[in-house]
């Protein structure tokens, strides 16, 4: 039973140098110590959400590429589609307008060449008519000098012509 | 003469069968042992061919009790302070005033026959207890007077000797700081990084603490009882390590000595008290049964707050004194069945006994911990 009886100088060294090494440990060592794993679990805790954040924002901008990347991609089909268009329009617009002009100077040469063509053939019986008189000028001149020829068919024409 | 050959080793197998049975269980029985292996020894007296008899009952609890000298080996011992509060003030002298030259040898009594005179007053010391010596010796040449069961039943100075047990607190206590003041250094200058050395050892183990013992029974206040959890847990778990060395620096029993767990409980208790908060004490003075119920009820409860932290006292004395005494009996086969052949058996026993005792000193560290945070949180419990 004596084993169950605290002693009394015991009771009280236990309560000071627990009570002492308490405080010592409290103040120098849980402290410290409790707060700087609680710190290290803050900061492991803030990294690991902080590398989420970091993916995600990678996904972010990876699904944001894709996009731009298929934006730009369309814009620049519909761009060349536009370009197709306009330059079959320019084409077809050249062939017309050259077309008509063409056929513009084809009209005019033409009118030109009638224009000539006239000018030439009035020319042309200008001379012949001018011709045509110089030669009968020069015929009846030759025709004319013989004056007995002359009665002679003045005399055949005056038969011709009887007076009725 | 054969059969009287027998008849000895069964009597000695019975004491020692009987003395391990006493030492698994608690230590009320283990101490009634002493009267018990006494009483046998005392009728083997009746025999002659009886020689001078083992008494492993009183030598295990000569060495789980407190000393005034600490044994080193052989017959060298440091003598320790002896310092009294006595009617005529304090008293200083050393425990080694309490020895007699015999024969040119010194020998250390314990049984009262040296008397130390100091201020006029006469001491002796009986079973590593100081009384007031009576002024004559008794027919043993004891200055003390014994009752029937052979207690001393002289008055006591207040003894505040720096004992064995007082020693090794003491000496745990600058270990223990020694210990955590590094740790604490660690977290300094590996400031944000990974633990190192004796840093990393603790850090699992005080985490353990938090998140395992604190944590789940305290909720969202644990910090404020973390100092306490943290400290009550390793001073624990250091001496019964401590207590488990078998030599110099250890072989104190100091967490199985009643005085240190009473107070260590009644840290525990004071800490329930005084942050019980009212769900608590209505739990305890009005609790939610019919009120002729009280009479019982209240009864129980008040009881129950004094039950709880004994309990923790009990368990914690009877575990670490029971594991001493369980390693100490193996040992002592050798002697009771007086042959070295012996010495295997009870060496591969005390190992493995040994073994487990490692493993009981956190387990003991650990439940004492566990349960104090159990009843904190209990008074501080505020959601109902």
């Amino acid at each position: 039973m004596e084993l169950l009886l605290p002693e009394f100088g015991l009771v009280i060294f236990q309560s000071i140098a627990f009570l002492l090494l308490m405080f010592l440990l409290a103040k120098f060592a849980w402290k410290p110590i409790l707060a700087a794993i609680k710190e290290r679990e803050k900061s492991i805790d803030e990294a690991l959400s902080k590398a989420e954040l970091a993916k995600q924002e990678m996904a972010r901008l990876t699904s944001q590429n894709e996009e731009l990347m298929k934006s730009a991609r369309a814009e620049r089909d519909l761009i060349l589609k536009e370009a197709k268009t306009l330059k079959d329009s320019i084409i077809n617009e050249a062939k017309t307008a050259a077309q008509t002009e063409g056929a513009k100077l084809i009209e005019k040469a033409k009118i030109e060449i009638e224009n000539s063509k006239k000018a030439a053939l009035a020319e042309l019986k200008h001379q012949v008519s001018s011709l045509s008189l110089d030669i009968a000028e020069r015929v009846l001149r030759n025709q004319l000098q013989d004056k007995a020829t002359q009665q002679d068919l003045v005399a055949n024409l005056l038969k011709d012509v009887e007076l009725n | 003469m054969d059969c009287s050959h027998v008849f000895e080793f069964k009597v000695k197998r019975l004491i020692v069968v009987f003395t391990l049975f006493l030492a698994f269980f608690s230590v009320t029985p283990a101490a009634f042992a002493q009267v018990d292996t006494a009483q046998v020894t005392e009728g083997s007296h009746a025999q002659p061919a009886a020689e001078k008899k083992f008494d492993i009952g009183k030598f295990a609890l000569h060495h789980i009790a407190d000393s005034h000298s600490w044994h080193v080996i052989g017959h060298t011992y440091i003598d320790l302070p002896v310092i009294l509060y006595t009617k005529a003030g304090v008293v200083n002298f050393s425990s080694a005033d309490f020895t007699t030259l015999e024969d040119g040898k010194v020998v250390r009594d314990d049984e009262a026959k040296v008397v130390v005179e100091r201020n006029g007053q006469r001491f002796v010391k009986m079973h590593e207890k100081i009384y007031y010596a009576s002024d004559v010796a008794n027919e043993h040449g004891q200055f003390v007077n014994l009752d029937e069961k052979h207690h001393a039943t002289n008055a006591r100075p207040l003894d505040l000797s720096i004992t064995k047990n007082v020693c090794t607190l003491f000496l745990s206590i600058i270990i223990i700081l020694v210990v955590f003041l590094n740790v604490a250094k660690g977290y300094r200058t590996n400031k944000g990084k990974s633990p190192k050395g004796i840093q990393s050892w603790m850090e699992p183990i005080i985490l353990f603490v938090r998140d395992d013992i604190a944590i789940p029974n305290l909720g969202h206040k644990y910090e404020r009882f973390m100092p306490y959890l943290l400290t009550v847990f390793f001073f624990i778990w250091f001496n019964n390590m401590l207590g488990l060395v078998p030599f110099l620096p250890g072989g104190a029993n100091l967490t199985g000595n009643i005085a240190v767990t009473m107070i260590l409980a009644l840290a525990t208790f004071c800490l329930t008290v005084f942050n019980g908060n009212k769900y608590y004490w209505k739990h305890i003075f009005m609790p939610d049964v019919p009120w002729w119920m009280y009479i019982v009820m209240v009864p129980v409860e008040l009881f129950g707050i004094f039950t709880k932290p004994i309990a923790l006292m009990i368990r914690l004395f009877a575990n670490i004194t029971a594991g001493h005494i369980l390693v100490l009996s193996l040992i002592c086969l050798v002697f009771v069945f007086n042959s070295l052949y012996i010495a295997p058996i009870s060496i591969a026993f005390a190992v493995f006994i040994g073994g487990i005792e490692l493993l009981v000193a956190f387990i003991q560290a650990f439940i004492f911990t566990i349960l104090s945070a159990l009843f904190i949180g209990m008074a501080i419990d505020d959601h109902h």
